[in-house]
């Protein structure tokens, strides 16, 4: 409560900062792991390698002074010119006490989409990986129930890999040039 | 205080000036009696009562729930109760974007109505998938059941879906009594998988 008084110095107050984040993850984990640190909006972003995503989201959600423990959104982009970890899969976390947000990557490849699950840690991810795994085909491995959530059980593709089209392939009676394709 | 401008000669209201009266079909009578063609009779008595199901899954809905209220009133045309229940529904009305996980259950739907039934595709999602041709949108529910009416817009207007529902009721009217045993709706049966 004594930390919403003055508004104009939040965060002096309370001390967490992007900083202050940025300092704490390096001295835990090395220098060397965490790479393309920016800032979006003040939105703090990283990157780090897929075997330690599972050790970085347990040490933001159980360190006291960062207490990350709400999880947002998982969600996955593709970048095909990025040649060997194509698919980045995006993790959200908010600290809800200090309203903080902060955003981390971890990259994988396109043939071999494999990245922990963290649904040990937070529930929401269940569904979240599935929807994920849904769209991008990535496995995440040790989820409970990894099948697919918002598309057609039966479909053998991942829709929103950019190699596929967005349009439906079965319609004939579209015209081809009048459309756009 | 303003004069008012308008409506400064109120006319006085008349019963016969806003209810339409059905026409009655053609008749043979006599003495205490009267006959005219069983069809006839029959479709006149179904158009004028048909209980909608309204299948709204978008945008479109919203429009139905504006036709179904006062100011546009589908409830004159006899629609008044709306069911959700297909066993006691006659007239399905699509109302909205059916992804393709969705079809089997608008499938399922259309299987449990009983004969007769007509099927209404309102919006151009119901239609032929709309704008949204893309892979999880169903282009069009006629390519899972058989659509008497599409009515054209994004949304249309609740004058628009009335003058659906008008058109499914010159469908009732008119249909024959045997039309739902004969053979040609047996084919277009099968051609969607339905026994």
């Amino acid at each position: 409560m004594n930390c919403r008084i003055i508004k104009l110095s939040n965060y002096q107050i309370m001390g967490l900062t992007n900083e202050i984040i940025q300092q704490k993850l390096t001295e835990k984990f090395g220098e060397a792991v965490f790479t393309e640190w920016h800032q979006q909006f003040g939105l703090l972003t990283f990157t780090a390698p897929k075997d330690l995503n599972l050790k970085v989201l347990q040490f933001l959600h159980d360190d006291e002074s960062l207490g990350f423990q709400f999880l947002t959104d998982i969600c996955a982009v593709h970048y095909p010119e990025r040649v060997g970890e194509e698919i980045a899969v995006v993790y959200h976390l908010h600290n809800l006490e200090k309203n903080i947000r902060l955003r981390f990557k971890v990259f994988t490849d396109a043939e071999k989409t494999e990245v922990f699950t963290a649904t040990s840690l937070y529930s929401s991810a269940n569904w979240m990986e599935r929807e994920t795994y849904d769209f991008f085909g990535v496995n995440f491995i040790g989820h409970p129930n990894l099948k697919r959530i918002l598309n057609v059980d039966e479909m053998d593709y991942f829709p929103l890999r950019k190699q596929y089209p967005l349009e439906d392939q079965t319609r004939i009676d579209k015209d081809d040039e009048m459309f756009g394709r | 205080m303003r004069p008012v401008r308008f409506n400064i000669h109120p006319k006085e209201a008349k019963l016969t000036d806003s209810i339409m009266v059905a026409e009655a079909p053609e008749m043979y009578s006599g003495e205490g009696f009267m006959t005219a063609k069983f069809d006839k009779v029959i479709g006149l008595a179904r158009k004028n009562s048909i209980w909608p199901l309204p299948f709204a899954t978008s945008c479109c809905g919203i429009e139905f729930m504006a036709t179904m209220g006062s100011h546009y009133d589908l409830a004159r045309f006899g629609s008044e109760r709306v069911g959700f229940s297909p066993r006691q529904c006659d007239l399905l009305m699509v109302m909205g974007t059916i992804a393709k996980k969705m079809g089997p259950v608008l499938r399922q739907v259309y299987l449990q109505m009983a004969e007769p039934r007509w099927v209404i595709a309102v919006g151009a999602c119901a239609s032929s998938g709309g704008i949204f041709d893309t892979y999880s949108v169903l282009q069009g529910i006629d390519q899972v059941i058989p659509v008497d009416v599409y009515v054209p817009g994004c949304p249309p207007r609740p004058e628009a879906i009335i003058d659906g529902v008008m058109r499914i009721q010159d469908l009732v009217h008119n249909e024959s009594l045997r039309r739902r045993g004969s053979e040609k709706y047996k084919e277009l049966m099968n051609s969607y998988g339905i026994e």
